[in-house]
């Protein structure tokens, strides 16, 4: 059985674990030490061989992707740290940040210098205020402890962090909404190429990297790349981050090397709520398609996940029991992503306005199954036709769920609305409750 | 079948100069067809090279590829390091098709059009779809329905029936993004052309996409009002009926209208329009396309100002003054020939004032009746400041001198410098132009009182000059390593500095020493023509000097007479003349007596002289007071030509086919027929013919003006007073907007311009009245701050009411007093 492998997280439980004192007393900023004794082609090299993949869902190679970033570009570099954590059920980075910046802010600085960049921003989602004000507060501890600002430690390595509150919008995760947002404009993607790393923050190079994956950084500097490679699977190095909620008895984030299967996070999470059975589960937010209890075997890294249909995206693991409507989950989702589409493009942002007034309908239980492969043509007529992979995610939870309970979609039809007791699924009420 | 321009894998294109440019070429398959395309075209258009149209909305050739409607996915494979072609794949395991927008061809690649690929047709059909379902079937009352890509694209890429059965999202309907541009949002498609127009073309950003997902739209900030003189443009360019105009809005079905294409009549541009006409009525006017022109743009006056020909004071038959009451009274055409011949005969010597606004054709009318019929060379097109320098000006460096820089140099040229001329006022097409050169590297600068809007759109840099100074600055300016101008420059020279001693010749004297060129940018369509049609007392057609003997016979000989050698009066000439009683008679075209040098004195010359013709559109202060007055026709209603500021011919047609209106040509042809001296034409073709049997000069031409600093104008800033800095706004008090309300709404507010340290001399805020006194008269306006020199004020000419040159008795470089307060 895989066993937790806490790394980020080791630190979670400590006396105010969020403070500069807390998480130096626990070996922090030895990691940035060792970094500034270094090249900064040798830290890059240093990370792509601990085959580190970006955290954020995409999984992109990391150290590949500073890779990219044209050293010759005259105009200066730039870290943009994605921190605008909202995929629905995604829950790692902001308890991170909660539980220690410092984390974050040292591997940010150990990444700003490995690509030369002078100044590096978190860009924080705008609602967590209280994560805002500890990651500005571990910012400003690091400027006076010297680990930020003019000549970093005597390295003649200067290095700027800004903190930037988003407004609330989950486009500007997308990176270049972000790039944009940023820039103080309305946060909608932008066209590629040019690419980032080319032409990103103010037209400069640019990295963009998930808060998890820049917090990873500092272990692999401290415990070097065979130490990361050796946990995890052929392709997906490392540990992580699973975030387990829903009809969990114990939810919470998990640290694991990727690998790990649902069922031995089940286990580690004290199973199911009590007296109820998996009905089915995300691997990574919603935006990923649903997985089922067949699925609790697959092995949660990037290949295992993407060859049973899905993709590990965020690593969230949204648990629902044999209470849930599936087409009313569904819908919840669906009004999510209509409410949060940019509008830029015509698949996202007319796609997202019909499916939910579909779904509804269906919910309601006035439709047939001629509905359902209309629907699955709506969603056939958006998944990758879309400007950016938003609409991507919003069809996911549609056409999964009809994938694997179409009979449920059919039961709506034929009992005339929804056949569930909505309350029984509610966390809050005792089992067996009836409305 | 393969299509390509040129085996040898190089396209070779003429430009206007005749150089060849070389274009790498690639070669791509589209639906099966190789085409070889100039590198980084885009698939959508190299696809239009082998007749394939794919369904777009955002997509415009000119604005920056934005990806946004997805009307346009196309299948795309790409060759892999076998050279075998890959499909582009993704989400796992599907073809995505690929927005051909934004892609640009590449070697090798395939592409698959709806023609060939059932994934991009089921694509295109989808997208469509969702276009729909938030659409409006309000076809039927919309002003785009007949017209609309929407509509059409949807019958050639959508399916016939929506299975769209739920609720559409609605909004109250429609409101106003300006005066004259009203957005129905639930119309919207959100491509943004009208706000990607609006920041990347006009630089006018004050519209921009608000709110998000289904609920996005186009949205404006009340602070920054959309007055733009480009606002039309967006309303053509949107491919539904999001974007109307208050003027056009239900007002027809684009089935019922006919088409014809003309040539815009506002300014010297030239720009090509699209005249829409219905039972005799001019109902609306579009951009053309011309790309050596005016590209697909207009301004909003060339759009929208065309009501001036069906006011109520529009004249519709020849009046004389009743020998018996001394009223005007409705004659016949013969009878006012017979009348206008002999009162024109019995008032002895006639001068002719022909304003600036006449066609070639008309204008060379009058050049030849002046000379033939009057035995004159009193004659001047000039209805505004002059000088006898800007005659000689004219008369060697702009009169017959054909195409000379066009507004393709303009964006070929390295550096641009502006001088007496702010061409998003007065010469919207040049500006546009300029500032489309800008935003790739071209340098403006401008000797001008302070930086304006335009010229900070067209990122340019104020050489920050008081009226009167253009001499100076511009001397200065052969010695300013800044500016650096050489022979890739180009100096663009407003009709303004013909009030400005040595201007001019400073101008020329700087292209002399710099091998930049230079070209005349006046403000009226006609100016230029009228240049080259003789409408000068020095200068006879195609820029013949009149006191050259052998033009004198060149002319004499096509038109069977003799010219007499003494050159004649100017504008300000006549007008004394007629006030003193030198001259009896009067000809007067379509001048207005506030645009001339001294209207008091203008007006005062009228009423002196025995005898008045007036041909004109609409009751003036001139018809009112003349003897006979001559209807004659509008653009929309004669054929003829304007001379562009380049050079260039723009004959048009005429529009209103069923109308009599008469030309000027024709009016003057049966005058001269009553005073025994035939013009020889009574047409347009028939003038034109003559036109092109004379040719222009090849003679010795006029010596160019030279000035110098002892002869020049002081530039002294006399006592307590400012010196006034003034010129038209586009959309202005100006008779030729008359009739759309809507369209002068959108103008700009006048506002006097100061420099901070005058403001806190006043003792008023920004926004405060302040009056402004001249010679005489004053006028109260509110006050603002600009990056003006002290000791300057500027006031636009002509807006809210206020005519600096009527009602202060100043023009640029006058002399005012300014005060807080209101008079």
């Amino acid at each position: 059985m895989t066993v937790l492998t806490p790394v980020l997280s080791a630190n979670w439980d400590t006396e105010r674990s969020w403070t500069l004192e807390a998480y130096e007393r626990s070996g922090g900023y030895e990691a940035l030490k060792t970094a500034l004794g270094m090249e900064p082609a040798a830290l890059v090299e240093l990370v792509k061989d601990s085959g580190l993949r970006g955290r954020g869902g995409a999984g992109f190679p990391t150290g590949l992707k500073w890779g990219f970033i044209p050293q010759d570009n005259p105009n200066p570099k730039y870290l943009v740290v994605n921190a605008d954590e909202s995929e629905p059920g995604t829950c790692k980075d902001i308890p991170l940040m909660m539980a220690s910046p410092h984390t974050l802010v040292e591997g940010v600085i150990i990444s700003s210098f490995a690509i030369r960049a002078h100044t590096a921003f978190i860009y924080v989602r705008g609602e967590v205020l209280h994560v805002i004000r500890r990651l500005q507060r571990a910012v400003q501890e690091a400027y006076l402890a010297g680990h930020l600002g003019k000549d970093i430690h005597g390295s003649g390595y200067d290095l700027d962090v800004i903190v930037h509150a988003g407004a609330g919008a989950y486009i500007c995760g997308e990176e270049t909404a972000l790039l944009d947002s940023l820039e103080g404009r309305r946060g909608q993607p932008r066209l590629r190429p040019p690419f980032p790393a080319v032409a990103g923050l103010y037209a400069s190079p640019t990295v963009i990297n998930n808060v998890e994956s820049i917090a990873t950084v500092p272990s692999i500097v401290t415990n070097g790349p065979d130490w990361f490679s050796a946990m995890g699977t052929e392709k997906s190095k490392g540990m992580t981050l699973y975030s387990l909620s829903g009809h969990v008895t114990r939810p919470g984030q998990f640290e694991a090397p990727l690998g790990i299967t649902l069922r031995e996070l089940l286990d580690l999470a004290g199973g199911v709520r009590e007296g109820h059975e998996l009905k089915f589960w995300t691997p990574g937010g919603s935006s990923t398609p649903l997985l089922t209890a067949e699925h609790l075997d697959v092995p949660l890294d990037y290949e295992a996940v993407g060859a049973a249909g899905s993709m590990l995206g965020t690593k969230a693991l949204q648990i629902f029991d044999d209470t849930t409507c599936v087409v009313r989950a569904v819908l919840r989702w669906t009004e999510f992503y209509k409410h949060e589409s940019c509008g830029k493009c015509t698949p996202c942002r007319e796609g997202t306005w019909w499916l939910v007034q579909t779904l509804a309908r269906l919910e309601k239980g006035e439709g047939s199954e001629a509905d359902l492969e209309q629907i699955l043509d709506q969603c056939d007529n958006i998944l990758g036709r879309s400007f950016c992979a938003l609409a991507d995610g919003a069809v996911s939870p549609i056409s999964s769920s009809i994938q694997y309970f179409r009979d449920e979609y059919v039961a709506h039809f034929e009992h005339g609305g929804c056949p569930f007791d909505h309350a029984r699924s509610t966390l809050f009420a005792p089992a067996g409750v009836t409305a | 079948m393969t299509i390509s321009a040129n085996k040898s894998g190089v396209s070779t294109g003429s430009t206007a100069d005749g150089q060849v440019e070389r274009t790498d070429l690639v070669t791509l398959t589209i639906d099966g067809i190789e085409v070889s395309v100039p590198k980084g075209t885009l698939v959508i258009r190299a696809a239009e090279q082998v007749g394939v149209q794919i369904p777009r909305f955002c997509d415009h050739p000119l604005l920056a590829p934005v990806g946004a409607c997805r009307q346009c996915l196309v299948e795309v494979a790409l060759p892999g390091p076998d050279g075998e072609p890959r499909t582009m794949m993704g989400p796992p395991g599907r073809v995505k098709p690929q927005a051909s927008c934004t892609l640009a061809a590449s070697d090798g690649m395939v592409v698959n059009t709806q023609v060939s690929s059932p994934i991009a047709d089921k694509a295109q059909q989808g997208v469509m779809e969702q276009l729909l379902i938030n659409h409006p079937l309000d076809c039927p009352v919309c002003d785009k329905g007949g017209e609309c890509p929407l509509q059409n694209q949807a019958m050639s890429n959508g399916r016939g029936e929506s299975r769209f059965v739920e609720s559409k999202r609605t909004f109250p309907k429609p409101i106003n993004i300006s005066a004259q541009v009203l957005l129905d949002r639930e119309r919207c498609v959100l491509c943004a052309r009208c706000t990607r127009f609006s920041e990347q073309i006009a630089g006018d950003p004050f519209i921009a996409l608000i709110e998000r997902g289904a609920l996005q739209q186009v949205g404006i900030y009340e602070k920054e009002p959309f007055e733009s003189y480009f606002s039309g443009n967006t309303i053509q360019i949107c491919p539904v009926g999001a974007l109307t105009s208050a003027a056009y809005r239900f007002r027809a079905r684009p089935f019922d209208l006919v088409s014809t294409p003309s040539v815009a009549e506002h300014d010297a541009c030239g720009s090509a329009i699209r005249v829409d006409h219905r039972r005799g009525k001019v109902v609306r006017r579009l951009s053309g396309e011309d790309p050596q022109v005016n590209e697909e743009w207009i301004t909003d006056k060339d759009r929208f100002a065309f009501t001036y020909a069906r006011q109520a004071d529009r004249l519709t038959h020849p009046l004389v003054r009743d020998e018996e009451t001394g009223e005007l009274r409705a004659a016949s055409w013969p009878e006012a020939f017979i009348v206008a011949a002999r009162g024109l005969r019995a008032a002895g010597p006639v001068g002719v004032l022909t304003g600036g606004r006449l066609t070639v054709e008309d204008a060379y009318a009058y050049a030849k009746f002046a000379r033939v019929a009057l035995g004159t060379n009193d004659i001047d097109f000039r209805a505004r400041a002059h000088s006898p320098e800007e005659e000689a000006f004219l008369a060697s460096t702009v009169a017959g001198s054909g195409l000379g820089v066009t507004f393709e140099d303009l964006e070929r040229a390295n550096k641009v410098v502006l001088a007496g001329l702010e061409p998003e006022d007065e010469a919207g097409t040049v500006f546009l132009r300029l500032r489309k050169a800008a935003r790739k590297g071209l340098k403006v600068w401008s000797v001008a009182p302070y930086t304006s809007r335009g010229l900070a759109k067209m990122h340019g840099t104020l050489i920050r000059t008081a009226p009167g100074d253009e001499a100076a600055a511009l001397e200065a300016l052969a010695n300013d390593g800044e500016v650096a101008l050489d022979s890739g420059g180009i100096l663009l020279l407003g009709e303004r500095l013909a009030s400005v001693p040595g201007a001019l010749s400073a101008a020329l004297a700087l292209a002399g020493t710099t091998g930049a060129r230079l070209a005349w940018v006046p403000r009226r369509a006609g100016d230029r023509g009228a240049v080259e049609a003789g409408c000068l007392p020095t200068l006879l057609p195609g820029g013949r000097p009149v006191d050259d003997a052998s033009a004198r016979v060149d002319i004499g000989t096509v038109w069977g007479t003799t010219i007499g050698h003494e050159p004649g009066r100017d504008a300000t000439g006549i007008v004394a003349a007629a006030m003193s009683g030198d001259l009896g008679g009067l000809l007067v075209a379509g001048v207005d007596p506030d645009d001339t040098a001294d209207p008091a004195a203008t007006r005062a010359a009228v009423e002196a002289a025995s005898f008045v013709v007036s041909l004109e559109l609409r009751e003036t202060d001139v018809t009112r007071a003349a003897d006979v007055v001559f209807p004659v026709a509008t653009v929309a209603e004669k054929a003829g030509t304007f001379l562009t500021w380049e050079g260039r011919p723009r004959p048009f047609e005429k529009v209103l086919v069923e109308s009599h209106a008469l030309p000027d040509l024709r009016v003057l042809s049966g005058i001269a027929d009553e005073l025994g001296a035939g013009l020889g034409f009574k047409t347009v073709e028939g003038a034109r013919a003559e036109l092109a049997e004379i040719g222009p000069w090849d003679g010795a031409r006029v010596a160019a003006p030279v000035s110098d600093s002892t002869t020049r104008g002081g530039s002294a800033t006399g006592g307590d007073g400012l010196r006034l800095a003034t010129w038209k706004q586009m959309i202005d008090d100006g008779s030729m907007l008359d009739g759309d309300d809507y369209l002068k709404a959108t103008g700009r507010a006048a506002v006097a311009l100061v420099s901070a340290a005058t403001l806190a001399g006043l003792g008023v805020q920004a926004g405060a009245n302040v009056t402004l006194t001249g010679p005489t008269g004053a006028a109260t306006v509110p006050v603002g701050v600009a990056d003006v020199a002290d000791g300057v004020v500027w006031l636009p000419a002509n807006s809210d009411g206020i005519n600096v040159n009527r009602d202060l008795g100043a023009s640029a470089g006058t002399t005012v007093s300014i005060e807080g307060g209101a008079a």
